[in-house]
């Protein structure tokens, strides 16, 4: 009897009833009977709001029937009542553990569609953005997934270390959580003065804490036990459901936008794609701990190499000009009030663009008939995607599996429910 | 008039006297300053400061600064005692009353009762203060050394095994009565784990009992005041063969006891039955107020009661190496009762720190890989080293 969301929300209690009295009869077993258990929405383990109803037969899953949409906003449907520009601080609330990730592929999505590149210094600075985001995501997720495990320190270890990229997002962008930093054609400020010294320290001290979280868990026995061989999902599972990002990788596929469809000049620094072999919890916790490392090595090279100039768009038409000409020059003022009041003149036409994300592969896919707002805007979401597997990876696991391959996983609902 | 003089009143005193310094003026401050230490000693671990600035409040009372009168957080046990009385009891529609009432105290008092076999000192003449104030009354009061245990039982283990097996019924009441499926998984796990891990704990306790040829705890300390701690043998001044050939069976021993012991006191990383990740918090998620407050301390007694058994079989108890004991009299003999007192407790309190330490490092079993550990590798590593310490003691 296939359970479906509709039933568990509105549960029909007397044809409930009358179909277990039914199994119940014809069931030849009398132990039988299996235990419903309802994981979330509220639970220490579904890092959010994710509901689970798992059916149990002891402490083995034999049915996980996940449920969502506790965090629905309907993103997509605000998106079309709004212009471009307004949408980011939306974005930031998709995957709230990397939201300038966020920022940057919505920014980068309807940069596609208006057809601009944006300078040197500005594409640069993007790449920090992005492997800020990777290394403070993979940080909580790695840490969740310790602390799901049991070892509690590991996640306060990391979230030390994330407590450090806030400090940097709060420099950059003003804000620690909610930055919204890039508009459409560049992004609200350079980078401080102050940042890059801070952002060469922070990238001193990280290898440091990755190896010592390396050193607590990634060969403690009870650890590798616990992820070793549980939520094993194949090559062929992986690409079926469509997984992306550090989930698609854990089970082997060499599969990274940033090397395969190259945005942001990732072309031009160099990092390794690590992939897994076996596509078990475990993996998909190294090639975490891998791709952090990896993103310091690009952060290193961006820094390295970081060019001057502009950092926008130069087109004084559809990107707002800088504050201090607005409140002297008449010129700027009228752009300023139309860019404001109409948003910028997007041409029609439809584009997807993917980035990807430290959840995965964050899509844009947007519909434009022209003017300031979109005609419609569709979020492909990792941690949606990924999700979808539950059902067929869970049964057969037990109670305990289920939180290490959920922390395994690293899914946020934010991003899932949108 | 005869019955009255036939009671051994100075017995019934001093059993009064030692059950309440114990249990009061000892074990209980130690249960909410274990809590204290296990937050400042996690935050220690994960680079975070914890509980260190708690006082009285005076700025509600309109005062300009609060009062700490207190060093270091050291009001913090004291701060949730008063919290924990002062929340609401609060008893869900759903269970089962009667079991649900008894569950807490069934988690709290075994751990308690158990402390009644443990030897926490030598012997404590206080004659040099009593018969002068005896004689204030015109009565005679001395009565010689009184040894520091609440029961010399012959059977000191044995009753300790028996009495902390109780506690198991602690969280299975918990998790049944609570008419709970989280509750329930945990009382399931929980009661699994204890039983298997119960017959590791007593099979590893068999090389000991071997060795001093007695389950009386108080012999098994004297042994090895003779003797030399079990796992140090040196501390006696000598090192002979049999001692050399015996450490092996005791430090194998040792190390499944203390295992067993985690998993008996459900500390991480045994802690199935209130994982808080899984089952949320296992067998207590319905409780609140003191009564979650009782399971809360039953655990932390509990783990008092079997850092004090590994004490007591395996570090020398009350025994420190050139201390004498209490037993000559007087004035220092007074003073050597107390050191040796204090002796245990300090010992007592390093592996409260381990067994904090360990909480802290290591993640958690999965329920299969528990059973697995206990059944095929600690029993049978147990029962083994049974017949080694046979073995050693018949040929040496």
């Amino acid at each position: 009897m296939a359970l479906t969301t509709h039933e568990i929300e509105a549960p029909d209690t007397l044809a409930n009833t009358q179909a277990g009295i039914e199994k119940a009869d014809t069931s030849s077993d009398i132990l039988g009977e299996k235990l419903i258990l309802n994981m979330g929405p509220s639970h220490p383990a579904t890092h959010g709001v994710l509901r689970l109803v798992l059916e149990m037969d002891g402490e083995i899953i034999t049915k996980a029937t996940p449920d969502i949409g506790y965090l629905h906003r309907g993103d997509e449907k605000i998106a079309e009542n709004m212009h471009y520009n307004q949408f980011v601080p939306y974005t930031d609330r998709l995957d709230y553990l990397a939201p300038l990730a966020n920022n940057v592929a919505y920014a980068l999505a309807v940069e596609k569609l208006m057809g601009w590149e944006l300078p040197a210094r500005g594409q640069a600075i993007r790449v920090i953005c992005c492997e800020m985001s990777r290394i403070s995501s993979h940080l909580l997720g790695i840490g969740c997934l310790a602390m799901d495990c049991g070892a509690m320190t590991v996640f306060l270890y990391t979230f030390t270390e994330r407590e450090k990229i806030y400090n940097l997002c709060e420099l950059l962008t003003g804000a620690r959580f909610t930055t919204s930093y890039t508009r459409v054609g560049g992004q609200t400020r350079d980078l401080p003065d102050a940042f890059i010294p801070l952002l060469r320290k922070f990238l001193s001290e990280i290898p440091g804490v990755i190896d010592e979280v390396d050193s607590l868990i990634s060969r403690n026995r009870i650890f590798v036990d616990r992820t070793k061989d549980v939520g094993t999902i194949t090559k062929e599972q992986a690409l079926t459901y469509g997984l992306s990002g550090p989930n698609l990788r854990g089970s082997g596929v060499d599969h990274d936008l940033r090397k395969k469809h190259p945005y942001l000049g990732y072309q031009n620094y160099e990092f390794d794609v690590p992939i897994g072999s076996v596509g078990d919890s475990y993996d998909r916790y190294l090639v975490r701990m891998e791709e952090m490392r990896q993103s310091v090595r690009i952060l290193h090279q961006v820094l390295d190499n970081l060019p001057g100039g502009p950092i926008n768009i130069d087109d004084a038409k559809n990107f707002a000009p800088p504050k201090p000409t607005v409140l002297t020059k008449m010129e700027e003022l009228i752009h300023h009030f139309i860019i404001h009041t109409e948003g910028p003149d997007v041409p029609p036409g439809e584009i997807y663009f993917g980035a990807e994300n430290p959840k995965g592969e964050l899509g844009f896919y947007i519909n434009s008939r022209g003017g300031g707002t979109p005609h419609r805007l569709k979020i492909r979401a990792p941690s949606f995607v990924n999700l979808s597997i539950l059902p067929e990876l869970l049964p057969g696991y037990m109670m305990s599996d289920v939180v290490a391959i959920l922390g395994s996983l690293d899914f946020v609902m934010g991003e899932c429910d949108r | 008039m005869d019955f009255i003089h036939s009671i051994p009143w100075f017995l019934i005193f001093a059993s009064l006297a030692k059950t309440i310094f114990i249990i009061f003026l000892v074990v209980l401050p130690m249960v909410s300053y274990t809590v204290y230490a296990e937050r400042r000693v996690s935050a220690l671990i994960q680079d975070r400061v914890g509980p260190n600035r708690t006082g009285f409040p005076l700025t509600l009372l309109g005062f300009k600064k609060d009062f700490s009168p207190f060093l270091g957080g050291l009001g913090q046990p004291v701060a949730d005692a008063v919290k924990f009385l002062l929340k609401e009891d609060f008893t869900p529609g759903h269970v089962n009353k009667p079991y649900f009432w008894l569950a807490p105290a069934l988690a709290m008092m075994p751990a308690l009762i158990t402390l009644a076999a443990i030897p926490f000192g030598s012997v404590l003449d206080l004659d040099f203060l009593l018969i002068p104030l005896g004689h204030l009354f015109g009565a005679e009061w001395g009565h010689g050394p009184v040894k520091m245990i609440i029961s010399d039982m012959n059977v000191g283990l044995l009753f300790m095994f028996a009495i902390s097996s109780v506690s198991v019924y602690g969280i299975v009441l918990a998790g049944w009565s609570s008419n709970s499926k989280y509750p329930f998984l945990g009382g399931i796990r929980s009661t699994s784990q204890m039983i298997s891990y119960e017959l590791c704990m007593g099979l590893s306790a068999v090389p000991v009992l071997l060795v001093a040829s007695s389950s009386g705890l108080s012999s098994i300390v004297n042994y090895q005041v003779a003797h030399g701690w079990l796992l140090l043998p040196f501390t006696d001044g000598s090192l002979t063969l049999r001692e050399i050939l015996l450490w092996i069976p005791i430090a194998i021993a040792f190390v499944t006891f203390t295992i067993s012991m985690f998993a008996e006191t459900n500390r991480l990383p045994f802690d199935l039955p209130e994982s808080e990740t899984e089952l949320v918090a296992g067998y207590h998620t319905e409780y609140s107020s003191m009564k979650f407050a009782l399971f809360f301390l039953g655990e932390y007694t509990a783990m008092i009661a079997g850092s004090a058994l590994i004490v007591v079989l395996f570090f020398g108890g009350w025994h420190l190496p050139f201390i004498p004991d209490g037993s000559r009299g007087g004035f220092w003999g007074a003073i050597f009762g107390f050191v040796n007192i204090t002796a245990f407790f300090a010992k007592v309190a390093m592996l409260l720190v381990v067994f904090i330490w360990v909480r802290w490092t290591l993640p958690r079993f999965r329920y299969d890989q528990l059973m697995k550990l206990g059944w095929l590798y600690l029993f049978e590593i147990a029962l083994a080293n049974i017949f080694l310490t046979a073995g050693i003691l018949a040929f040496t």
